[in-house]
């Protein structure tokens, strides 16, 4: 039984393959420049992505960190460099076209960018139906409803409108839609801004366990240093225009650039640095490693 | 050509059957076998998924929703379809995606009502808010000084100035219209000079200022609620409100003021122009020189025609920004909302202008302006 189908006919309907992307890194950018008008976004700027960790994206207001991954998604057409996704170059891509990589990432925008004519619902399976419009409503809604599950929010929430949720219930919903078609790359933009403490705390943890449960590689742009500290493998500095430097945060401390210093050894860097040292701590006094490692 | 996803039900004699699941189990995939899977109507006891080669949260679901409704044993998954078959989990009772429909026979009484019930609020709400106006207009009466002057000027610009061109072509072809349609009529009894009075008192009493409404309404009625809807669902109202601005202050009389004084204006400008209109068309068709058409205007239009097209402007004014605001300040939750609103702003505007104007034409023959 099952059936097999013409891989030209996937082409046409903008799908990719089968098989889950086993290179080393899923994202590669090189000599990126972008420039809008007179004033130059990126210059020479280049960035790799290692095949399932977080890596924090951060950097001060203004040094282009959504256009970067405007760019990384093809929203935006950049002057100069390449971008290759999944070891497929799309600096030449449309906006619009048919990339046969669309469905093989989700994106989560600053303010969920829901569809607000549509319930939360049918929000998710807006993508399910525009990729794989054979799939029968049943299954349709029961996908859309463990989605919503999945993103931690209450099974009731596939039947409100996105104007009937709290801005963190809106982000989560927003991240059930960008986890609809089971990507293998998840683009986060500030996924904590704007919620409490304790969303954000709650959002993270989340964040993190999908990432381990689906094996996901996650891009995301965050100003929340906790975040950084929890959950990012890696974290990115963007200054000056370019990838400053990319490291585990020891790593990014040992270099001597004065914006990172200033980020990570400022009154809120140090905070963090704190709080998520007073936590391992706890952790281990909990339950001793094994080897004492 | 790739291999899409399989299934295989074994029959294990009296143990009750096993399901052997093999290929990839992905999204992409699952739409060929879902419908087949749910189908199955054996007991099944074994569900297998060592033959699995790649699988997603919708195959894990597959199979823990199968092995749920089977009370099946779910083997050889993988270490990465554990994980996943255990994030999956399983769900409750669903809600609906989209809340549940009404029946027809309910529906259609039930939208009849709501449809009443609005009509009623509706006129109860935009009487309220002409009291806040009103009100508010007070308030200003009594602190000048609170009074947005260059709101004023601005929207005085955009509802009068700029439509001037629009409004001017249209009266000018309105004009032509009437004298070469009444003209053609007026013949067959040889009173084409008739034509100047049809003209000149259809214009100026009727048709300019109607004509100049319906314009209004479509171009600064519109405007108007979809600005304030906007500013509306941006929460730019609420901001003014919590600086103690009041919206009413500063964005709706600015809008109610300049269209009541720039609808006579714009009137009295369409009538004079579509006057010129039928001039043009007297001058080639009919025979009567421009000047003497225009100087006959002044022997056969009774000057009262005037005050009618002139009284009734300001108040067509009213209405029509009277909605727009009204109809703006409603917009609530989401963008569709904006065009929902800019459009009832404008039907109802231009309903109410006809009907206002079908009760000053009874009127004003009544008292003797006829």
């Amino acid at each position: 039984m099952g059936m097999s189908e013409d891989e030209s006919e996937r082409e046409a309907r903008g799908l990719g393959r089968y098989e889950r992307f086993r290179g080393d890194h899923p994202i590669v950018v090189e000599g990126l420049v972008n420039r809008f008008g007179e004033q130059t976004i990126h210059e020479d700027l280049s960035l790799t992505v290692n095949r399932g960790e977080i890596l924090g994206v951060v950097g001060g207001s203004g040094t282009g960190k959504s256009v970067l991954m405007r760019s990384i998604i093809g929203l935006q057409t950049p002057d100069a460099g390449d971008i290759e996704v999944f070891g497929r170059s799309i600096t030449d891509a449309e906006p619009d076209e048919n990339l046969g990589l669309r469905n093989r990432w989700g994106v989560l925008f600053q303010g969920g960018a829901l569809f607000s004519t549509l319930t939360v619902g049918e929000n998710v399976e807006v993508p399910l139906k525009q990729f794989y419009p054979e799939i029968e409503p049943d299954l349709l809604h029961e996908i859309a409803r463990y989605k919503v599950v999945l993103s931690g929010l209450p099974e009731d929430a596939v039947s409100k409108y996105p104007s009937e949720l709290s801005g963190g219930m809106r982000k989560r919903a927003g991240l059930a839609r960008a986890l609809a078609l089971d990507p293998e790359l998840l683009f986060l933009d500030e996924p904590t801004a704007g919620l409490d403490p304790i969303g954000a705390a709650k959002f993270d943890r989340l964040t993190r366990e999908l990432q381990q449960t689906l094996g996901l590689t996650v891009f995301l742009i965050t100003h929340d240093l906790d975040t950084l500290y929890e959950i990012c493998d890696r974290v990115a500095v963007l200054a000056d225009r370019r990838v400053i430097a990319v490291g585990t945060i020891p790593e990014l401390l040992e270099t001597d650039h004065p914006w990172i210093d200033e980020y990570f050894n400022g009154p809120r860097g140090r905070a963090a640095r704190d709080s998520k040292q007073r936590q391992s701590d706890a952790e281990t006094m909990d339950n001793p490693p094994p080897g004492g490692a | 050509m790739h291999e899409g996803a399989l299934y295989e039900v074994e029959d294990r004699g009296g143990e009750g059957a096993r399901l052997v699941l093999s290929g990839p189990y992905l999204v992409s995939t699952i739409g060929a076998v879902d419908q087949d899977l749910r189908g199955i109507e054996r007991e099944l006891a074994v569900i297998d998924l060592s033959g699995v080669s790649e699988i997603d949260t919708v195959g894990a679901w597959i199979a823990s929703s199968l092995a749920a409704r089977h009370g099946a044993q779910i083997t050889g998954a993988s270490e990465r379809a554990q994980r996943l078959l255990k994030a999956v989990g399983q769900l409750g009772e669903g809600a609906e995606i989209r809340p549940e429909r009404v029946p027809v026979y309910l529906r259609f009484p039930s939208e009849v009502g709501a449809i009443v019930r609005e009509l009623g609020s509706g006129f109860v709400g935009i009487v309220g808010f002409l009291g806040q106006i009103l009100v508010a207009a007070l308030g200003i009466v009594r602190h000048p000084s609170r009074f947005r002057g260059r709101a004023l000027v601005r929207q005085m610009e955009l509802v009068g100035v700029s439509s001037l061109p629009i409004i001017g072509l249209m009266s000018f072809l309105i004009g032509i219209v009437i004298a070469q349609q009444g003209a053609v009529q007026l013949a067959q009894f040889g009173a084409e000079t008739l034509t100047i009075n049809l003209v000149g008192r259809i214009t100026l009493r009727e048709l300019g200022v109607l004509m100049t409404a319906i314009m209004v309404a479509g171009r600064s009625g519109s405007a108007f609620a979809a600005q304030l809807g906007t500013m509306k669902l941006t929460e730019e109202v609420d901001a003014m409100r919590t600086i103690g601005i009041s919206p009413i202050e500063a964005l709706v009389i600015p809008r109610i003021l300049a269209a009541v004084v720039m609808m006579p204006l714009l009137g009295f400008f369409a009538s004079c122009i579509a006057i010129v209109g039928g001039a043009v068309i007297g001058d080639l068709m009919l025979g009567i020189p421009f000047f003497t058409f225009l100087s006959r205007i002044q022997e056969v239009v009774p000057l009262y025609d005037l005050y009618v097209g002139l009284a009734k402007a300001p108040v067509f004014g009213l209405i029509v920004a009277l909605t727009g605001c009204y109809q703006g300040l409603q917009v609530q939750g989401n963008s569709e909302q904006v065009g929902l609103k800019t459009t009832k702003a404008v039907v109802q505007a231009i309903f109410m202008v006809i009907v206002l104007d079908a009760f000053f034409a009874v009127f004003f023959t009544e008292i003797g302006w006829g």
